[in-house]
C-alpha cells in the first residue's frame, strides 16, 4: 500500500515535470489518490472528505518548491497539512493541585488498564508519588490485573469490594491525602459510548472527583467508529485528552488524525508495547508520514 | 398487486452513489470492496439497474456471495475436541471462551478451560472466574509457565479425564511479533503431539477494528491455518465490514459473533442479518 500510493502518485505527476505551478488538474489526481490512501489509513469518510477540501485549495495554484520536484513538494504539502491537524507535539501534564487526579476511559480492551500502569511508572521516574485506583468492579479480575501492575511498580493500589465505582474513586482521594499520594489515577471499566447506564457512571464519577485529567483511550487500530465513539465521550464527560495504544502495530493510524480533528483535544501518548515501560510521547510529524505511508520520501523532502 | 412508489422505485442519482460510498467505508468495507461494489452497480446502470431497489439487490447479491459461504458454525467431533483460541491483545479471546464453555455445556458437554495465557497480569484470575461461573473446571498454573506446557498439560489432562471440550486460551499478540508469533505456533505443534489437536484454531477479532483485521487475519493464518473466527464487540456501532474482505481473500469460517459481555452474549453467524444489519441505514 505504502509504495501503491508513491507509485501513483508519481505517475500521476509525471506529466506535470517543468512546471512552475500546480493545475487544478493535476490537484484533482493526486487528491484522488491521497483520499484513497486516508481511507485505507482509516482516516473517517468525513474527516477525509473535509481535508481533501482544504488540500485542494492549497495545492491549487501552488508554486513548486525551488529545490523540490512537483511530486516532493505535493507530499510536503499534505504532509505539513496532517501534521497540522495532529497538533502539538505531547503536553505532558501541568500539576498544579494536590492530589492531582487523572481517569482513563474508553471502550472495551482499549488499553486502560494497562495505560494507568505505565502512565503511574511514568511520574514515578519523575518523584511523584502515584496512587492506583481500581474502579472497574465489572471485568473478571480487573481489579487483580491493577493489583498485579501496582506491585510491579511497587505503587499502592486502591480497591473496596462491595462498592459503586464513584465511591471507589471518592474514598481513594481521602486515602491519597492521609498517605502522601499526590498524583491519583483511577481505572475505568471498558464501556461502550451507547450504554447511557455506564455513560452515567462516568459523569457522575466526573461530578465526584473533579479529575484534572480525563484521558480517552483509543486503540489505534481502531476503524471508521473512532469519531462516534470520541464524540460521545466527550459531549458527555469533556475529556481533556487522548492516549492512542498499541501503536506497535502496523495499522497506519487513521483514527488519530479523525478523533484529533473531531474532538480537538492534545494527544498525550501513545502505547507501543506490552511493557509498562512502553509508553512514548507523540510527535505528529512521525505520525502524519505513518498515516501517508511516505516516510522515506518525507525523509529526502526533509534533507533538501 | 397494488404496490404504491416508494423511495425504493426512485431512480439511481449520484448522490444516492455517494451516499452508499460513505456507508460502505464507513461500515469499514475498505477502498476496494467499494469501489467493487458501486462499479458493480455503475456497470449494469440503466440495464438490469435502474432504481434504488435494483442497487440494493447488487450489493445483497454481492455480500452475500461470500459471506454465506463462510456461514459455517463449528461442528463439533470427537472428544475430546480442542480449540485454540487467538488473536491480538483486548480482542476478546477469554471472553469468549467463557461464552463457549456455557453454550457448550448447556449442549451436555464436559468442558476444561486452560489459561495458556500465563503473561499478561491476572490473565488467569480472569479465565478463573469464568471458571467459576460456567462451574467448570480450569487448568491454572502459576504466572510464567511456558504456555506450550501449559497447553500440552490440558490436553493431556482431558484426555485422561475424559473432558468433550478443551478451551485454549492464550495470550495477547500483534501478529508483528515475530517471537510471539513463534510462540503460539509452539503451542499449537506441542498439543498436536498428543494426536489430531487442535480441532479448531479460532481467531477472535474485534469488529471495531479497521482495515489493519485483514493483515492479521492472513498473519494468523499463514501461522497456525485458522479454522474459524469469532468475530467481536459487535453490539457496538461498529460494522465490522472488514469481515467481507477477509472472507473473501481467506475463505475462513466464521463461527460466532460477540455481542456483549455476559455469558450469554454469543450467537451464531447469519450472514444475511450481518448484512440487513449494514444495510440498516438506507433500507
Ligand atoms: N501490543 C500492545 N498491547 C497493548 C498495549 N496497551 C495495552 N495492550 C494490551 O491490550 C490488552 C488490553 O489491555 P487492557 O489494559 O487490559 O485494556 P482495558 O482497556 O483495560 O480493557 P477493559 O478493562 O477490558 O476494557 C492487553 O493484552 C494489554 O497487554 C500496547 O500499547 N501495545
Ligand atoms: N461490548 C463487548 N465487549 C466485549 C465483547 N467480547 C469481549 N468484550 C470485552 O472486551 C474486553 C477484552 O476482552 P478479553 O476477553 O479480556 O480479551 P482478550 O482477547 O482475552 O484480551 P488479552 O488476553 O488481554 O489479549 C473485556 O472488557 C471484555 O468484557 C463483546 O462481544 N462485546
Ligand atoms: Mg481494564
Ligand atoms: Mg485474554
Amino acid at each position: 500500500m505504502f509504495e501503491d500510493l508513491e507509485a501513483k502518485l508519481a505517475n500521476a505527476l509525471k506529466k506535470i515535470k517543468g512546471q512552475a505551478l500546480i493545475t487544478e488538474q493535476d490537484a484533482l489526481e493526486v487528491l484522488k489518490n491521497i483520499k484513497f490512501a486516508l481511507l485505507e489509513a482509516d482516516v473517517n469518510y468525513k474527516v477525509v472528505k473535509e481535508i481533501e477540501q482544504e488540500l485542494k485549495e492549497k495545492l491549487v495554484g501552488k508554486q513548486i518548491e525551488k529545490n523540490l520536484t512537483p511530486f516532493q513538494t505535493i507530499v510536503d504539502t499534505v504532509h505539513k497539512e496532517l501534521t497540522q491537524v495532529l497538533g502539538a507535539e505531547s503536553s505532558t501534564f501541568v500539576i498544579n493541585s494536590k492530589p492531582f487526579i487523572v481517569m482513563l476511559v474508553g471502550i472495551q480492551g482499549s488499553g486502560k488498564t494497562t495505560t494507568c500502569a505505565k502512565l503511574a511508572r511514568l511520574l514515578k521516574s519523575k518523584g511523584r508519588q502515584a496512587l492506583l485506583v481500581a474502579c472497574d468492579i465489572y471485568r473478571p479480575a480487573a481489579v487483580k490485573q491493577l493489583q498485579t501492575l501496582g506491585k510491579q511498580l511497587d505503587i499502592p493500589v486502591f480497591s473496596k469490594e462491595n462498592t459503586k465505582p464513584q465511591d471507589i474513586a471518592l474514598e481513594s482521594l481521602e486515602y491519597a491525602k492521609s498517605n502522601g499520594r499526590d498524583i491519583v489515577i483511577i481505572d475505568t471499566a471498558g464501556r461502550l459510548q451507547i450504554d447511557e447506564q455506564l455513560m452515567q457512571e462516568l459523569v457522575v464519577m466526573k461530578n465526584t472527583v473533579q479529575p484534572n485529567e480525563i484521558l480517552l483511550v483509543v486503540d489505534s487500530m481502531i476503524g471508521q467508529e473512532a469519531v462516534n465513539i470520541a464524540k460521545k465521550f466527550n459531549d458527555d464527560i469533556g475529556i481533556s485528552g487522548l492516549i492512542f495504544t498499541k501503536m506497535d502495530a502496523d495499522a497506519r493510524g487513521g483514527a488519530l488524525l479523525s478523533i484529533k480533528r473531531i474532538v480537538g483535544k492534545p494527544i498525550k501518548f501513545i502505547g507501543v508495547g506490552e511493557k509498562i515501560s512502553d509508553l512514548e510521547q507523540f510527535y505528529p510529524d512521525r505520525i502524519a508520514s505513518r498515516i501517508l505511508g511516505m516516510g522515506d520520501i518525507l525523509t529526502l523532502i526533509e534533507q533538501a | 398487486g397494488d404496490e404504491k412508489e416508494t423511495p425504493k422505485d426512485k431512480p439511481i442519482t449520484d448522490s444516492y452513489l455517494e451516499q452508499l460510498e460513505e456507508l460502505l467505508i464507513t461500515s469499514d468495507f475498505g477502498v476496494s470492496v467499494t469501489q467493487r461494489i458501486i462499479e458493480e452497480i455503475n456497470s449494469n446502470m440503466g440495464g438490469s439497474v435502474k432504481t434504488i431497489r435494483d442497487a440494493e439487490f447488487v450489493i445483497r447479491k454481492i455480500l452475500l456471495s461470500v459471506l454465506e459461504s463462510v456461514e459455517k458454525p463449528l461442528y463439533i467431533k470427537g472428544s475430546p475436541f480442542v480449540i485454540l483460541v487467538v488473536g491480538i491483545n483486548g480482542s476478546g479471546k477469554t471472553t469468549t471462551i467463557g461464552k463457549l464453555a456455557s453454550l457448550y455445556q448447556e449442549r451436555g458437554k464436559s468442558v476444561l478451560l486452560v489459561a495458556a495465557d500465563t503473561f499478561r497480569a491476572a490473565a488467569i484470575e480472569q479465565l478463573q472466574e469464568w471458571a467459576i461461573r460456567n462451574s467448570c473446571d480450569i487448568l491454572a498454573p502459576s504466572p510464567k509457565t511456558d504456555p506450550a506446557a501449559v497447553a500440552y498439560d490440558g490436553v493431556h489432562k482431558a484426555i485422561a479425564k475424559n473432558y468433550d471440550i478443551v478451551l485454549v486460551d492464550t495470550a495477547g499478540r500483534l501478529h508483528t511479533q515475530k517471537h510471539l508469533m513463534e510462540e503460539v505456533k509452539k503451542i499449537k505443534r506441542v498439543i498436536g503431539k498428543l494426536g489430531n489437536y487442535p480441532n479448531e484454531v479460532l481467531l477472535v477479532l474485534d469488529s471495531t477494528i479497521g482495515q489493519n483485521a485483514l493483515i492479521q487475519a492472513k498473519e494468523f493464518n499463514n501461522a497456525l491455518d485458522v479454522s474459524g473466527v469469532v468475530l467481536t464487540k459487535l453490539d457496538s456501532t461498529s460494522k465490522g465490514g472488514i469481515i467481507f474482505a477477509i472472507s473473501q481473500d481467506l475463505k475462513i469460517p466464521i463461527r460466532y459473533i460477540g455481542m456483549g459481555e455476559k455469558i450469554d452474549d454469543l450467537k451464531a453467524f447469519v450472514a444475511r442479518d450481518f448484512i440487513e444489519s449494514l444495510l440498516n441505514p438506507i433500507a
